[in-house]
C-alpha cells in the first residue's frame, strides 16, 4: 500500500468521516483514495474550490466534535495557514497532513522536508503550537494517523502529520486494524442543544485583553502537557555511540544504512530519530550530549532541525548539517562520508 | 540478503507497474520490500523510474542508488544509471528501443527485444511485463513461483483478460533466449 493511502485508510479506522481537500502532488493519493472510500462508509468527501476552504470545512466539522481532516502538500499548507491559527483560536482538533515537496514558492513536485520551520513554528499567526508528527515508514504513516487523532482530541488541538514525499509515494506493507477509539469529552462541540444546556460557541474573537490574555496561558499550559507526556522518538545503535545523528523521515532511513556501513568499519555511531517534531525530543538529545562527541543534522533542508538539536544541547557539542534539497535525497554514502571525517578527527 | 532494483524509462511504459509486481511477489513470499516510485509531471513521456528493494532483514533507506539489477527501458535511463550499478550486477536491456551495448565488462547484460516482442504478439503496452519474465529467469532473488496468484492481486477482477494477457508478457520474456 502507498504510504497516502495508508493514511487514508487509517483515518478511515479511527473513525474519520469527514475529509475535505483539493489535489496537489505528492499526496493526490490521499483524497483519491477518501473519494472512493467515502461515499461507501456513508461519509463526506468533498474537493473543495481551493486549499482555504478545505481548511475551512474543517473548522466547520470540528466544531461540532466530530473527527475530520484535510491534506495537502506544501504549497497548499502555505494557504491553509490561516485556517490552521484559526483552529488554534477555537480550540479545536483536526488532522492536518502535509506530504512535503520542494519549495519556496511552487517549487517542484520531488520530496522535501523544507516545511519543518513552518510546521514547528510558523503554521499562522498568533502564539499557537501543532503536534507535529514525522512518520519514517509506510506502517508509521498509519499509526500516526490513528494517533494524530488521539492526540488533538485529548489535547483539543490541531495535529499535523508532516510526511516527506518519499513517505507518500513509497509503497510497504502495512498492517491496519480498527484502533480502540478513546471517547474524549466533547461538551464544547456545537452540536445543538435540546433545551438542555447553554449554547456552545466556538469563536477565535477575544476583544477583552484580559480574557485573551488567560485564554493564551491556558493553551499554553495544555501545550506543556504535551510536552511532558506526548514527545516521542527511537533511538538506533545508541548505547555506546560516539556520534549521534538526529533525522526524521526518509533522512532517518538513509541514516541507519550509512550506521550500518559505519559500524562495519568499527565507527560507533547511533541515531536519535524524532517522531514527533514537536515536541522535539530535547531530553534524550542533551542526555546523548553527555556521551557522544559530535552530533550530525541529517535533513532535506538547507539546515532546519538543526536549530532545535543546537537548542537541546545548549551548544556544548559541534552539530554539522548533512543534506540535499530542491527535491533531492542524501545518499547513505553521503552521510557515511561526514561520519568517517569526525571519526577520523577531522571534524570542524 | 539484499536485491535492489532499479526499473528506468519513459512515463507509460509500465516502470511503476512492473515495480509494482515485484514487490508484491516479493511479499507474498514473506521478504521485506519497499517500492519507491519518481516521475514526473507528466501522465506519458518524461522519465519514470522505480526502486523495488527485497530483503530478509528490514529496509533502510527505500532509495535505489547502486542497483543490483537495471531494467532499462530507454537510451537516456542507460546513460543515466549504467555506472551506478554495483559490480557483478545485472542490467536489463529493452534492445528494440535501445541501440547502443552495455560499455561495462563487470556486469552481467541481457538483451531483448521486448517493445518488438510486445508489438509483435499484439501486446503492444507489455514490454514492461516481458522484461519482468527476462528478470524472473535472471534473478535469483524473484522466483518463478506464484505469478498468477500476484497477478491476480494487482489487476482488478474487472480487467481478467488482462490478468492472461500479462501472464502471457511474463512467459515470453522468461522463455526468450538471447
Amino acid at each position: 500500500m502507498k504510504g497516502n493511502e495508508a493514511i487514508a485508510e487509517a483515518a478511515i479506522l479511527a473513525g474519520c468521516r469527514h475529509y475535505f481537500g483539493y489535489p496537489i502532488t505528492p499526496q493526490t493519493e490521499v483524497a483519491a483514495y477518501m473519494a472512493k472510500r467515502m461515499p461507501k462508509i456513508g461519509g463526506t468527501f468533498l474537493q473543495a474550490e481551493s486549499e482555504v476552504a478545505a481548511i475551512n470545512m474543517v473548522i466547520g466539522v470540528a466544531s461540532t466534535g466530530k473527527r475530520c481532516m484535510t491534506s495537502s502538500s506544501s504549497p497548499g499548507i502555505s494557504l491553509k495557514c490561516e485556517g490552521l491559527s484559526y483552529l488554534a483560536g477555537c480550540d479545536l482538533p483536526a488532522l492536518v497532513v502535509n506530504v512535503e515537496r520542494g519549495g519556496p514558492g511552487l517549487g517542484g513536485i520531488q520530496p522535501s522536508q523544507s516545511d519543518y520551520f513552518q510546521a514547528t513554528r510558523g503554521s499562522g499567526h498568533g502564539d499557537f503550537r501543532m503536534i507535529v508528527l514525522a512518520p519514517a515508514s509506510v506502517q508509521e504513516m498509519a499509526d500516526l494517523t490513528v494517533k494524530g487523532f488521539d492526540l488533538a482530541e485529548k489535547y483539543r488541538v490541531t495535529t499535523m502529520l508532516l510526511a516527506d514525499g518519499t513517505m507518500g509515494q513509497m509503497m510497504e506493507p502495512v498492517s491496519l486494524e480498527a484502533p480502540a477509539v478513546t471517547e474524549y469529552d466533547k461538551s464544547w462541540a456545537v452540536t445543538g442543544t435540546n433545551c438542555e444546556r447553554k449554547h456552545n460557541i466556538i469563536n477565535s474573537l477575544s476583544l477583552i485583553p484580559e480574557e485573551l490574555e488567560q485564554q493564551n496561558i491556558e493553551r499554553f499550559e495544555r501545550y506543556a502537557k504535551i510536552e511532558e507526556n506526548e514527545t516521542m522518538y527511537e533511538e538506533f545503535m545508541m548505547e555506546d555511540a560516539e556520534i549521534a545523528i538526529v533525522a526524521f523521515g526518509v533522512a532517518a532511513r538513509i541514516s541507519k544504512n550509512a550506521i550500518l556501513a559505519a559500524r562495519e568499519k568499527g565507527i560507533k555511531v547511533g541515531l536519535i530519530r524524532p517522531i514527533t517534531l514537536w515536541p522535539f525530543p530535547k531530553a534524550p538529545i542533551a542526555k546523548a550530549a553527555a556521551q557522544v562527541k559530535e552530533f550530525i543534522s541529517v535533513e532535506m533542508n538547507m539546515g532546519q532541525m538543526i536549530e532545535d538539536v543546537k537548542l537541546a544541547i545548549g551548544c556544548s557539542r559541534p552539530v554539522s548539517l548533512v543534506n540535499r534539497v530542491g527535491g533531492m535525497i542524501p545518499s547513505p554514502e553521503q552521510v557515511l562520508a561526514r561520519i568517517e571525517e569526525i571519526a577520523g578527527g577531522n571534524g570542524k | 540478503m539484499t536485491t535492489q532494483i532499479l526499473i528506468a524509462g519513459f512515463g507509460g511504459q509500465g516502470v511503476l507497474f512492473s515495480g509494482k509486481f515485484l514487490a508484491y511477489k516479493a511479499m507474498m513470499e514473506d521478504s521485506q520490500v519497499s517500492w519507491l516510485p519518481s516521475y514526473g509531471p507528466e501522465m506519458r513521456g518524461g522519465t519514470a523510474n522505480c526502486s523495488v528493494i527485497v530483503s530478509d532483514s528490514p529496509i533502510g533507506s527505500p532509495i535505489v542508488n547502486n542497483p543490483d539489477v537495471l531494467i532499462a527501458m530507454n537510451l537516456p535511463s542507460l546513460d543515466k544509471y549504467e555506472n551506478s550499478v554495483v559490480p557483478g550486477g545485472i542490467i536489463i536491456v529493452d534492445s528494440a528501443l535501445i541501440a547502443r551495448k552495455v560499455a561495462r565488462t563487470d556486469v552481467k547484460v541481457f538483451y531483448i527485444p521486448a517493445t518488438q516482442m510486445a508489438s509483435d504478439e499484439g501486446i503492444t503496452t507489455l514490454a514492461n511485463m516481458i522484461i519482468a519474465g527476462k528478470l524472473i529467469r535472471e534473478c535469483d532473488a524473484i522466483s518463478h513461483d506464484n505469478i498468477e496468484a500476484v497477478m491476480g492481486k494487482i489487476v482488478s477482477a474487472r480487467h481478467k483478460e488482462l490478468l492472461d494477457l500479462n501472464l502471457k508478457a511474463i512467459e515470453l520474456g522468461y522463455n526468450y533466449e538471447g
